[in-house]
């Protein structure tokens, strides 16, 4: 048999023969071809890739990957997605989902999949908008947010992503930019080698209902100075010039300019995503300026498979039932002549 | 210490039925179920019925705290628990007060008089105490003071507590009842042994007080002694008390072996399913997987996630799960995955009766979901046979690519009765539609010719990659496809994919008579209840009733019509308004289905059930 090395993948192994019907000019089509591209590099046989999802744009999402996938029912891809991991430990898990399908009426299983980190990946496409049902306020709209059901503004105020599954548990947090690639294939090949539940948030720009809402970190122009992109062991370094960076000034971040006030790069803080204690992490996820990108927090920890296995080799290993039927005449039984 | 009106002479019975009431917190339950086994294995037939509040511990001597279990034991064929009761035992009045109306005139009742004070006698609204204002004339009263005879009977076993000596009262009527029926104790003794495996002092507490009740029946001569009931007439072969909720978990475990695929379970707590969630997650050593999921929707999405995997997939809830569960459903029909849904009825519509029996889910098992979804539908009809559906429920998801709904109900989950057991060899052949081999223009829906089963490629094949999903798929290529006249086709198929499923069931039979007067219709847990009655009017001479019960709902046998034409009666008795009823009226037109329903929580009683045979021959 060919070891996947020898199979060579290419990104079109990975291509589906389904034609792609996102609107143009939606990031949808960066996180695909990005997917499409990296999934080579993580050295998985295609057979052993299962993409599932809920409802909304992003839950189209394996119908255009040649891989095993399910498109399921709003919100409740958490569910499949466990049910396919738990009956084949051996396969690559992803999730595609949006802020809707995750936040709003998959919230219950959202929560509960990261608390039970299962070893298996979830993307979110954050836009911020309910898209396919054509540009009702999300889970993550702001306040204020004009949309078609709430024209005179959004009153409901958002959930930031990265909180929610912080207080979830989540052990592996990464956001990213829906036009940063790069980065983005860098993310997803790290949640695929995470032993956990990986939640990669993708600020997914949506041409049509909330088109530019994230340009203000996202922008090209802007994107390394409003963005800082963190790297686990790498000082927590940004800015077009690479001279502004964060420190810890009693119980919140502060950015600081390297060279001034008698700051030096000693004084700046290094990333530590592996850390168990969320303290930080929670910091670098709710900082507006400047926003944290990267994988923010990639603590290991056991995972619920690994629980559940350990278990049954125990069990195993003290019964003496081997087959159904041992179980069948145990206890008390009785003859009838 | 008085008992009055009691005869002595000798009686030797076909057929006895006991009940013991109490505090829901008095150990009613472990005290029927402990007599119900010995008897069992004594060699006679039973039946059980255990009827207890929703609350765990309702405050102590309250009416609606009562908590009951009754058995019916026999020399002859059981398959009820039975309606009126020969025995009754009373832990206190509230207990007496709202079981009385059970008992059989001039049959026995015993209490414990010390729970006869003031406090629960005004808890239970008796305005004078039943024991001695005459109202208890008719019947064989033994007063007992078990309270003292028990404290009495541990003042020399160390470190009990008076909650645990108060507690093991109930072992005393158990002792009683023990000899009073010629039952052994050690069966009992050997259920101490083994429960207080670690603890010799409960033990040796549970053990004297039993032993205490079986001398103080022996002792006072006032109690017959002859109630004797010989073992009964049963097939020859091994058997086990079994509840139905224990039997559905086997079955499901048989069946997995059989098919040799994984058991999955995807479940979340709800009365009175969740015993078989206890029973699978026991069973990691045959390597269940059983996931205690955060909701009912998860328990089945996590299910239907299984089965794309590969495994042997099954959901277990009640019916307030069951509406929760019904989107996904709709997707694993969508998606023609393998999977069953077990749901233990209980009374509706919401909370409603929680540990009540209805069969008030047919029609949401039929038709509760949105778009024409279709799919299998069959009901256990006791608790062994629990057992049996089960694996034929699993057996049909997976050569028909479809889900099933297994219904069960409250009364045959939590019922026990014998189990000749069954081996895994026993069980019939499953052959799913698992596919492993690359075949040229493969698609994920192509079907098997007969039975347009689709195939089942599932994740970790090389080159069947696919996907699948709740959009409309087209009929060839499986991919998604919103063409009208696609669509109407696949509806199509859906239904003649469930509607084949009846070449593949047994044909319907009928008992008593194949032909005649009236023909009695029933479905599901109340099997026991209406053969019986028929039974018995059949041994009365009324030869010309026929009795048809349906396990196999969706769809029907295939002889159904034919078997309906065969008498010019039909009544179909059902536990809810009519709904089987309803089904059979659309289905066979032609005929005249006259109905018995009853909505009370409570299985039929056979004394209405003859009534109205009666009445309608």
């Amino acid at each position: 048999m060919e070891t996947i090395a020898e199979k060579n993948y290419t990104p079109k192994d990975f291509t589906s023969n389904q034609e792609v019907r996102w609107c143009p000019g939606c990031d949808d089509y960066v996180i695909l071809r990005t997917m499409q591209k990296v999934l080579p590099e993580m050295g998985v046989a295609k057979e052993d890739v299962v993409f599932v999802s809920g409802i909304g744009c992003s839950s189209r999402f394996p119908y255009y990957m040649e891989t095993y996938g399910i498109h399921s029912i709003h919100g409740r891809a958490p569910g499949i997605a466990t049910g396919v991991k738990l009956a084949n430990p051996n396969l690559s898990v992803w999730i595609a989902t949006g802020d809707g399908d995750a936040m709003a009426i998959g919230g219950n299983h959202f929560i509960h999949i990261l608390r039970r980190n299962i070893d298996l990946n979830i993307i979110l496409f954050n836009n911020e908008i309910y898209g396919l049902t054509k540009g009702q306020f999300s889970p993550t709209s702001s306040i204020g947010q004009k949309t078609k059901s709430s024209p005179y503004g959004n009153t409901q105020p958002p959930f930031s992503p990265g909180e929610l599954a912080l207080g979830a548990q989540a052990r592996f947090f990464a956001r990213v930019g829906g036009n940063s690639p790069k980065e983005m294939g860098q993310i997803f090949i790290e949640a695929h080698k995470f032993k956990g539940t990986s939640l990669i948030e993708v600020l997914q720009n949506c041409v049509i209902f909330n088109d530019g809402c994230f340009d203000h970190v996202t922008d090209k122009e802007v994107k390394e100075d409003k963005q800082i992109f963190l790297e686990h062991g790498k000082p927590m370094i940004f800015g077009k010039n690479k001279d502004r960076g964060l420190i810890l000034k009693g119980l919140k971040l502060e950015v600081v300019t390297i060279g001034e006030n008698g700051i030096t790069q000693e004084d700046i803080l290094v990333h530590n995503a592996k850390e168990q204690d969320p303290t930080l992490h929670q910091m670098l996820v709710r900082q507006e300026y400047p926003m944290a990108t990267g994988v923010i927090r990639s603590f290991n920890d056991v995972t619920f498979e690994e629980r559940e296995n350990a278990l049954t080799a125990q069990v195993k290993a003290n019964s003496s039932f081997t087959k159904a039927d041992d179980l069948f005449f145990s206890g008390e039984t009785y003859e009838v002549k | 210490m008085i008992a009055t009106k009691i005869k002595t002479q000798p009686e030797v019975l076909e057929a006895v039925v006991i009940r013991f009431v109490g505090d829901s917190g008095d150990g009613m339950q472990l005290t029927g179920t402990q007599f119900s086994d010995t008897s069992a294995m004594f060699g006679n037939d039973i039946a059980t019925f255990p009827n207890y509040p929703a609350e765990i511990r309702a405050p102590q001597g309250s009416l609606y705290g009562v908590s009951g279990f009754q058995v019916h034991i026999g020399s002859i064929e059981v398959s009820t628990p039975g309606d009126n009761v020969d025995l009754l035992v009373a832990m206190n009045p509230a207990a007496l007060k709202t079981n009385l109306y059970a008992l059989k005139p001039g049959h026995t009742l015993v209490v414990d008089i010390e729970a006869f004070n003031k406090k629960n006698l005004e808890k239970a609204e008796y305005t004078t105490n039943p024991l001695e204002d005459g109202s208890l004339e008719n019947y064989r009263v033994i007063q007992v003071d078990m309270t003292s005879l028990t404290k009495e009977a541990l003042k020399d076993v160390a470190g009990l507590d008076n909650k645990t000596i108060s507690r093991s009262k109930n072992m005393f009527s158990l002792g009683m009842i023990y000899w009073m029926y010629n039952r052994s104790t050690d069966h009992t003794i050997e259920f101490f042994n083994s429960k207080f495996k670690n603890n010799t002092n409960l033990i040796e507490a549970n053990t004297k007080v039993l032993n205490a009740g079986y001398y103080y029946a022996e002792t006072l001569e006032l109690i017959p002694n002859s109630y004797t009931i010989s073992p009964a007439k049963m097939e020859s072969g091994t058997y086990r008390i079994i509840m139905g909720n224990t039997a559905m978990a086997w079955g499901f475990l048989a069946a997995a072996e059989k098919s040799g695929l994984g058991l999955f379970l995807g479940s979340y707590p709800i009365t009175p399913a969740t015993d078989i969630l206890h029973e699978l997650v026991k069973h990691k050593h045959f390597g269940v997987k059983a996931f205690q999921a955060e909701d009912e929707i998860a328990g089945i999405t996590s299910a239907i996630g299984a089965a794309f995997a590969g495994d042997l997939a099954i959901t277990t809830t009640s019916g307030p799960g069951l509406a929760l569960k019904g989107e996904a459903i709709g997707l694993a029909i969508m998606t023609e995955l393998p999977l069953v849904i077990v749901d233990v009825q209980r009374g509706g519509p919401s909370t409603g009766l929680p540990t009540k029996t209805e069969q008030s889910d047919l029609l949401q098992a039929m038709y509760g979901r949105n778009g024409e979804s279709p799919l299998i539908v069959i009901a256990a009809s006791t608790p062994a046979n629990c057992f049996n559906f089960a694996f034929e429920a699993a057996r049909l998801a997976l050569e028909h690519m479809t889900p099933v709904i297994l219904l069960s109900d409250g009364y045959i989950a939590n019922g026990a009765a014998p189990w000749k057991i069954q081996t895994v060899a026993d069980m019939p052949e499953i052959k799913s539609n698992k596919i492993t081999e690359i075949k040229e223009n493969w698609h994920p829906y192509d079907r098997d010719e007969f039975t347009l089963a689709r195939n089942w490629a599932v994740p970790g094949t090389p080159g069947l990659e696919h996907r699948i999903g709740g959009l409309e798929k087209d009929a060839v290529t499986g991919n998604i496809s919103y063409e009208p006249s696609n669509h109407e086709k696949m509806t199509k198929i859906r239904a003649a994919k469930i509607e084949r499923v009846k070449f593949n069931i047994p044909d319907l039979e009928t008992e008593f008579a194949s032909e005649g007067d009236l023909l009695v219709i029933g479905w599901g847990g109340t099997y026991g209840s209406l053969h019986s009655a028929v039974k018995q009017m059949n041994d009365e001479g009324y030869k010309n009733i026929g009795f048809a019960h349906f396990n196999y709902i969706n769809p029907m046998p295939k002889n159904t019509e034919e078997i309906l034409s065969k008498f010019k009666k039909i009544v179909v008795c059902e536990l809810n308004s009519g709904q089987f009823a309803s089904i059979l009226k659309i289905k066979f037109s032609p005929f005249e289905f006259l109905q018995f329903n009853k909505i009370q929580g409570l299985p039929f009683a056979n004394d209405d059930l003859i009534q109205k045979f009666k009445e309608l021959v």
